[in-house]
């Protein structure tokens, strides 16, 4: 076996705790005094160092040891928490970041040492900790070990041992090795036992051989352990040493040991005579602590000196967050194709039942069948649900960065972020990432003013930028509002006609909203200097294909002089939907229903002309009409005098009607793709399979409007 | 024609006779469109299905006749004989569509008038044919196979599945 296995949970976890320490790191800025923050850095920062160690991620090691060298300072309170070290500290995030992308890549950290950092890190603790140090090592050392020769449970005195391994012992200590039982406790938030045994297991190979595993190996690989396992080792290596390196590994909470002795063991013992064993105790209890070395240490994942109550609350107090299961994203892809399959069959059989005439189906098939819908809604349900993550994990890392513009830019800002815990689909919140940042981004740089012009208009120096994130409907929107300059029409219209985008003709006759969208297309940007930041021209219009593969849309709204808002819309899910089916020229259709606004009949001489297109009056609205049959080449069946069926949709906050011939229903469908081949045709986003086998299209009607 | 040359040690396979220590053999499906006679190599088959009811996709090249659901997946259908520029299709009791698979564009399914049989050729019975256009037209033939005196045109696939030909 190799770690190779782990490095996926090493990858997941180490970003989890880099996050964290971001996130702590910047509470610490805000408040320096905060212990809690310190201890959970500490924490954060130890398990990391543990994790990359054992993984032979040497130079990630060493600068997350000098890390947590700081941090334990500054939790002795030797060193006062200084904006600089801050920098330092980010810095060194950062750094552990691409360490952690080269591993991700080429599972190798890379050969950036990051001297530098590491230099400064030392420099923090020479500066300012007056040798405080190997008091406070040594009287972390010096607390476990009280508590440990006091908690002595030693399990290992309860193994039963063969004569084999009984004569191996002896023939061990004969050569002047050392036996050493060990009990190994792995935290109860542990997921994956067996993987943090395994690394303990190999973590002791490489120092020493192990004899008896108690319960036997292959139980522990296959997790048949509760909390902790006993180990027999035989070593010429120093006791601490093998308790380190079991202690190094992430996720086990102690690890006790001491030199094993046969004659304790209560196997072995009971089979003596109860006089000459109780006189072996005596004597074992006298040598004890005459030896340097027997002496049981306790090494605690985290080292209060604390009694033993203490990890105990903080265990309950843990977030459930953690009675959680790892699940590959695929075999979640699996489920929800199975259930799309299902609701396939599902509407086959509703289609079966409502063509069957003469009235076969008796009322307790439809019952079954109604029965059955609702099993197959919740169920889709359920899957999506558990597809579902809170955008949490991708807007977490935004303050920081906020932080850093701030710094670059040098513009004072802040961020206020609301409804982090909204979830969306797995698979758009991977993606969503990267056009927040650029709009967030976009906001501080463009959006936002300097510090002389906001003061001239009379706003406060430090600019907002808000991150709103909450569902509506089937949708989830996320809003990144500033307070800054907004768009200026004009130099959009400028810019446009500079550039050839537009004529000066077009210009004059588009709207300030149509101009406004001018900023989604290609190398558009109107920054008047390219900054490091935004503006090399290619943003938004990336911004929006993203969005828009995500079956998306943004939308902007600007007043100059007061802000922007970019609002970002999105679906649920992108797998099943409810849809409207329409017949238009014979052929089926579906049009999602969270586009749909209403469905309204409309006499013939209701339609007017304007600029010979034709549109209806809508209870005061005017909205411009879609002959669906002529957009998609058919005959409509729909005569001249009849009234016309009108679908109106929606998008964003325009509105058009699409005339059909006949309305069919609600139905739930599952989107498939057309595949590769069909993508010329931009009015269809997909298709679906109908209950009688056939495959429907479904209109793209943001494409239509 | 690089997939051409990989598929001999497959061939052999499946050809399974004694004779594959001395020739390597290839198999071809045999089909008709119109009064010509193609081959098309099996190990691009996927499977072959009868005519059933086509969704037209609006919009797109004519070539297209729509997609087809294929046991719950929706697979594109073209209409081979559109593709090289002849009639359109007749749909008779014979029609076909033959699922054709495609790693870059995902599978594909082509209307044939009929399919008639399996063929064996091997390799040194096949002529190549250089992929040169006449007269502009694309060339999706990419060789040429003789078989009990008569020859079979051999379908280069993916010229066929190739979107950018026409």
């Amino acid at each position: 076996m190799d770690t190779s296995q782990y490095l996926e949970i090493f990858l997941d976890e180490t970003k989890e705790h880099l996050q964290n320490l971001n996130t702590q790191i910047l509470e610490l800025e805000s408040d320096p005094e905060s212990m809690d923050t310190v201890n959970e850095i500490f924490r954060a920062a130890h398990s990391l160092k543990g994790m990359a160690g054992t993984m032979g991620y040497k130079r990630m090691q060493n600068l997350t040891h000098d890390m947590e060298n700081v941090f334990s300072e500054v939790r002795n309170g030797n060193i006062k928490v200084q904006p600089d070290m801050i920098d330092v500290l980010f810095q060194c995030l950062d750094a552990l970041e691409e360490y952690t992308n080269n591993i991700q890549s080429s599972a190798d950290e890379g050969t950036n040492d990051n001297e530098p950092l590491i230099k400064q890190l030392n420099d923090i603790l020479n500066g300012n900790k007056g040798g405080g140090e190997a008091p406070a090592a040594a009287s972390a050392e010096e607390a476990p070990k009280a508590e440990s020769t006091e908690s002595g449970d030693a399990k290992w005195n309860n193994i039963v041992f063969d004569e084999s391994q009984i004569s191996v012992i002896n023939e061990a200590k004969s050569q002047g090795k050392e036996v050493f039982g060990l009990t190994v406790e792995v935290q109860e938030s542990c997921i994956l036992k067996a993987a943090r045994a395994f690394l303990v297991f190999k973590a002791l190979e490489e120092r020493g051989e192990i004899l008896v595993s108690d319960p036997n190996a292959q139980d522990v690989e296959d997790e048949k352990f509760d909390k902790d396992f006993t180990l027999v080792v035989v070593s010429e290596v120093p006791l601490e040493e093998l308790i380190k390196a079991a202690s190094s590994v992430s996720e086990i909470a102690g690890v006790i040991g001491a030199p094993l002795n046969l004659e304790e063991n209560k196997n072995i013992k009971a089979a003596q005579d109860a006089a000459a064993t109780e006189a072996a105790q005596a004597k074992e209890k006298e040598s004890a602590p005459a030896a340097s070395a027997p002496a049981p240490v306790k090494k605690k994942e985290e080292p209060k000196a604390a009694p033993a109550a203490k990890p105990g609350d903080k265990k309950i107090s843990k977030p459930v967050a953690n009675r959680t299961v790892r699940v590959d994203i695929e075999k979640l892809d699996g489920l929800m194709n199975l259930v799309s399959e299902l609701i396939i069959a599902k509407n086959s059989l509703v289609s079966a039942s409502s063509q069957s005439e003469s009235g076969a189906t008796s009322p307790a098939f439809n019952e079954q069948i109604e029965y059955l819908e609702s099993v197959t809604t919740n169920l889709h349900e359920s899957v999506m649900k558990v597809r579902m993550v809170p955008i949490e994990s991708v807007v977490a890392k935004f303050p920081r960065m906020i932080r850093d513009l701030s710094k670059t830019l040098d513009k004072k800002m802040e961020l206020y972020m609301t409804g982090e815990e909204t979830e969306l689909d797995r698979t758009v919140v991977d993606e969503i990432g990267d056009p927040l940042m650029h709009l967030l981004r976009n906001s501080a740089d463009h959006g936002l003013e300097s510090a002389e012009v906001r003061a001239e208009r009379g706003k406060p120096p430090v600019g907002s930028i808000f991150l709103d994130a909450y569902q509506d409907g089937n949708n989830v929107i996320i809003e990144v509002r500033d307070d800054g300059n907004g768009i200026d029409v004009e130099a959009v219209r400028n810019k446009a006609i500079d550039r050839g985008t537009i004529t000066p003709e077009q210009a004059a006759s588009m709207s300030d909203k149509e101009i406004i969208n001018l900023l989604f297309l290609p190398s558009f940007s109107t920054a008047k200097q390219v900054t490091d930041i935004s503006g090399r021209g290619v943003g938004l219009d990336v911004v929006r294909s993203k969005i828009e593969a995500l079956s998306g849309e943004v939308e902007v709204k600007s007043e100059l002089g007061v802000g922007s808002t970019w609002t970002v819309r999105l679906p649920l899910t992108l797998a099943i939907i409810q849809a409207l089916m329409v017949v238009v020229g014979g052929e089926k259709y579906a049009i999602s229903l969270g586009s749909i606004e209403t469905l309204e009949t409309i006499e013939p001489d209701e339609i007017k002309l304007v600029q010979n297109e034709e549109v209806i009056n809508l209870r005061g609205t005017v909205i411009p009409l879609i002959r669906l049959p002529k957009v998609l080449d058919v005959e409509s069946t729909t005569d001249a005098g009849e009234s016309l069926v009108v679908v109106i949709v929606k998008k964003g906050d325009k509105l058009a009607g699409l005339v059909i011939d006949e309305l069919l229903g609600q139905q739930e469908i599952v989107i498939k793709s057309l595949g590769k081949y069909i993508k010329k045709c931009k009015f269809i986003s997909g298709a679906t399979i109908l209950g009688d086998g056939e495959v429907a299209l479904i209109l793209d009607t943001n494409a239509l409007i | 024609m690089e997939q051409l040359n990989t598929t001999n040690s497959v061939g052999l396979d499946t050809a399974g006779d004694e004779r594959k220590a001395i020739v390597e053999t290839l198999q071809f499906i045999v089909i008709s469109v119109g009064e010509e006679q193609y081959g098309i190599d099996i190990r691009y088959i996927d499977n072959i299905v009868r005519m059933q009811h086509i969704t037209r996709v609006p919009k797109v090249s004519a070539y297209l006749k729509g997609v087809i659901n294929l046991r719950g997946e929706v697979l594109p259908v073209m209409s081979i004989r559109l593709r090289m520029g002849l009639d359109a299709d007749e749909i008779t009791r014979a029609s076909r569509i033959i699922i054709l698979r495609s790693e870059q564009e995902g599978n594909v399914g082509v209307i044939v008038d009929e399919v008639k049989e399996v063929v064996t050729l091997p390799v040194n019975e096949i002529e190549k044919v250089s992929r040169e256009a006449k007269d502009g037209k694309p060339v999706f033939i990419s060789g040429i196979g003789k078989y009990n005196g008569e020859l079979i045109s051999l379908l280069d696939l993916s010229s066929i599945t190739l979107e950018e030909n026409v």
